[in-house]
């Protein structure tokens, strides 16, 4: 087990050693060049602004919707609550197309700041709620009784106790924005991966790519550090298990209206844009849009690769989450910041590394449907990691004594005890590994085997082509396929809330 | 115990099954033709479907951007599973040429297309043709404000005012002409030029589409974008007119798609049978019949009537395989288009 363990820790590395091995190949000089020129000064600031805007309104979104549906006596919370996770079942690049069809002439930094916030803020909205359900109101009732009123309580107390959450969801947020291609690209707004993704229409395996890529790395690295550095080690800690009882609603009374209108208005942008868009253009569309033949080849593609990358992942998971729960040695280190990199370098870095090591190395892989599962697994093995490690750290030791004392094999206890405690998180994690793969976009144009044409390749063919009705039936596929799973998102995270 | 392990290995053979249809349909076996194709998929799968139904043989193809695909040729060197390679553009074909990858062409196909739309070498050959042209927004500009030459465009004048989408292989075809007929120094010149005037586009289409609602006053792009939209519903292109640059102009460059076999292709005789079918009557008058607006270049088979005919364009002399792409993305990279 170990032995499997070191070879993903090492597999994990094979991006950031092809960043380093490309620079180093080039020579100094040529890779001054690359690197130190205007249009990396452009990307840079186009990255750097687009990050610097979209997390800080992300938080403000997020942290404020979520403090209206869990602590506010506002109207209909059972049915807010729910739906704005639902964002999450759009993909960023369905979301850029959708806006698009409503105004043709959206492009540049501001379009990408609109997309990107109403398409990620949950990310910053789910853990932000799971965490205010769980405080414990104790803290908050003492405050008030010590004179604080609603604002100083939320700003003093509550928001200092949301700060993991937030740099959690920070921290995501920034690495998906480093990431996304397809909503930038239909924008028109340069970041680097996109520039990336046009060096390699042009050049395939140039220098010039390999260094925008490094760039990225290095940017990525930037924003793990600084999310590390502002986590702190500040404590909120409380002993025993605090009052699990309900903090009373926060009366809004005169705000009523307009904090209602703020949700309702959000809602329609986040969501009514897209459902709206799609229906607008499948109805113009009609019945021609629907290639049958093309989607179910498709349909049966994108399940078949999401179906068997989501396994595996979630296979592999077990001895890594194992390591990491059940030992405290260096390599159960290594594991953890292993995957950590690896989880946040965007799609791109990783399929252009997979391309040319084995064009030059592993000829069989290339353009293999190993290939490309190989890189769903470098990149979203994370998703299944948090989920199983999770779990497995709920079994409790004491049943797997048990069951060893009465007589079973390690192997036998593993599949009796341990597997079937942590099936249901498995089965979690394996579903989000699923849609991950299913709406992924930038490795799998690049990594792709002759003939395969998933759902977000044709959406992405036809959308580029501005052929928005064609791309309708594809971007509905998508997002039905991705609405289970946001559910099981929204079920986790107010399970986590209950524990 | 035992029930376990069997429900395990159910689970691992439907994998293994899923597994198992995905990469079949995907490679598509080893008795078919595989064409790495950068030319418009509809119009390679209407040449595929009329080629099959014709010769009984399976063609599947991967489909990419001109320089993409070349550059992947080169780095796969002789182990490429490819045995035919068409381009929307020379200058792709040109990098493979130079990298010694094509086998040379049959006589038979060399014989259907007159020398002026293939290279000397025979090494491949155009296959169809485009033309450069700027389209101009009809309430924007009239007939004697547009420009002169494609280097007008780099005047101050035109700040802000044109569109192009220079990440495309279509584009940069235009660029290698410019290079080969005007030198590196007025290249790069123009090229930063365009950088500070331009306003960069995805693609042609989406060039089009700006010009037509006017966010700009023209765009370079190739004709026959505007003459499917012309004679479908006119939604990209109906505020719009086109301008021919003509005397010799770099702006009237005529850019040939490209068709040729690899030398490391183990079915060289249905490879050629693919280009010898192309190039002739059948696969031509794909072109001019077709909704695809290309310009056929072999077989004496004439333009679809709605062109404007090709030797009426005054294109310029330029010779296809001594297009540097190569040259024109570093020249590009350099000037911040890439």
């Amino acid at each position: 087990m170990t032995g499997t363990v070191a070879i993903l820790v090492a597999a994990t590395l094979i991006p950031l050693g092809y960043v380093a091995w490309a620079a180093v190949s080039i020579g100094w000089s040529r890779t001054y060049d690359l690197v130190v020129r205007p249009r990396v000064g452009e990307l840079l600031f186009n990255t750097v602004a687009l990050i610097g805007i979209t997390v800080p309104l992300c938080v403000v979104i997020g942290v404020g919707v979520a403090w209206l549906v869990e602590r506010t006596d506002l109207p209909g919370r059972a049915f807010w609550r729910p739906l704005f996770v639902a964002p999450l079942a759009v993909p960023a690049f369905v979301n850029s197309y959708a806006w698009v069809g409503v105004i043709p002439s959206l492009h540049g930094l501001w379009a990408g700041v609109l997309v990107t916030t109403l398409s990620y803020f949950p990310f910053m909205y789910l853990p932000v709620a799971a965490t205010l359900r769980r405080l414990d109101p104790a803290v908050e009732e003492s405050a008030r009784a010590l004179g604080s009123d609603s604002a100083g309580v939320f700003f003093r107390v509550v928001l200092p106790q949301l700060r993991l959450a937030i740099l959690g969801g920070g921290l995501l947020i920034g690495v998906h924005l480093l990431a996304e291609f397809g909503a930038f690209a239909m924008l028109r707004f340069d970041t680097f991966t996109v520039a990336i993704f046009q060096q390699f229409q042009s050049t395939f395996d140039g220098a010039a790519g390999s260094m925008l890529a490094g760039v990225l790395v290095l940017l990525c690295l930037a924003l793990l550090v600084a999310e590390a550095l502002a986590r702190g080690s500040v404590r909120f800690a409380r002993i025993g298990a605090g009052a699990p009882r309900a903090t009373t609603p926060i009366r809004l009374g005169r705000n009523t209206i307009p904090a209602g209108a703020g949700l309702v208005t959000l809602a329609l942008l986040a969501l009514g844009v897209p459902v709206w868009t799609m229906l607008r253009w499948l109805w113009i569309g009609g019945a021609e849009v629907w290639v049958l033949d093309d989607i179910a080849t498709a349909l049966g593609q994108t399940i078949g690769l999401a179906t068997v990358a989501a396994v595996l992942t979630t296979v592999l998971a077990f001895p890594v989450a194992w390591v990491a729960v059940r030992s405290s040695g260096v390599l159960a280190r290594a594991v953890e910041g292993a995957n950590y990199v690896t989880s946040s370098l965007p799609g791109i870095v990783t399929a252009l590394a997979l391309v040319t090591v084995t064009i030059h190395a592993a000829r069989p892989l290339y353009q293999s449907v190993a290939l490309i599962v190989f890189a769903y697994v470098l990149l979203f093995m994370p998703r299944a990691l948090v989920n199983v490690r999770a779990g497995l750290a709920q079994v409790p030791l004491s049943l797997e004594e048990a069951s060893r004392s009465l007589g079973s094999s390690p192997t036998a206890t593993f599949l009796r005890v341990t597997l079937r405690l942590t099936a249901p998180a498995a089965a979690a994690g394996a579903s989000l590994v699923f849609v991950a793969v299913a709406t992924e976009l930038t490795a799998t144009l690049l990594l792709a085997p002759t003939g395969t044409r998933t759902l977000s390749m044709r959406f992405w063919s036809f959308s580029s082509e501005l052929d928005y009705a064609a791309a309708a039936p594809y971007a509905l596929v998508l997002v039905v396929l991705a609405i289970p799973v946001t559910l099981v998102l929204f079920r986790q995270s107010t399970k986590v809330a209950a524990l | 115990m035992r029930r376990r392990w069997s429900r395990i290995a159910a689970l691992v053979s439907i994998l293994a099954t899923v597994v198992a249809s995905t990469s079949c349909s995907n490679s598509g076996g080893n008795d078919e033709l595989l064409i790495y194709n950068a030319q418009h998929e509809s119009l390679t799968k209407e040449w595929i479907d009329a080629f099959t139904k014709e010769t009984g043989i399976k063609v599947t193809y991967r489909q990419g951007g001109d320089t993409e695909l070349g550059n992947q040729l080169v780095a796969e060197g002789d182990a490429s599973p490819a045995d035919v390679f068409l381009t929307e553009n020379s200058p792709a074909m040109a990098a493979v040429e130079r990298a010694g990858l094509f086998a040379d062409l049959d006589a038979e196909t060399i014989k259907q297309v007159p020398s002026q739309y293939r290279p000397a070498t025979g090494k491949w050959t155009g296959v169809a043709a485009r033309t450069t042209v700027f389209v101009y927004n009809k309430a924007k500009l009239q007939p004697a404000q547009l420009p002169k030459s494609l280097l007008d465009l780099q005047q101050p004048a035109w700040k802000g005012r044109w569109g192009a989408p220079p990440t495309k292989a279509d584009f940069q075809a235009v660029v290698a002409a410019l290079l080969q007929l005007k030198g590196e120094a007025a290249t790069a010149q123009w090229l930063a030029g365009m950088k500070a005037n331009a306003v960069v586009y995805n693609d042609n289409i989406a060039t089009l589409k700006a010009v037509n609602a006017g966010e700009v006053d023209g765009g370079v792009i190739y004709h026959y974008y505007w003459f499917r939209d012309q004679a479908k519903t006119k939604e990209m292109s109906g505020n719009t007119a086109l301008h021919y640059f003509r005397n010799q102009d770099p702006g009237a460059f005529v850019s040939l798609s490209g068709g040729g076999v690899l030398k490391s292709s183990k079915k060289q005789q249905q490879a050629q049978q693919f280009l010898r079918f192309i190039t002739g009557q059948a696969g031509q008058e794909v072109l001019e019949k077709g909704d695809s607006f290309e310009y056929p270049v072999a077989s004496g088979v004439p333009a679809n009537p709605a062109l404007v005919p090709l030797t009426d364009l005054q294109a310029p002399v330029v010779d296809p395989s001594t297009l540097d792409a190569q040259k024109v993305s570093d020249l590009m990279t350099k000037a911040g288009l890439l």
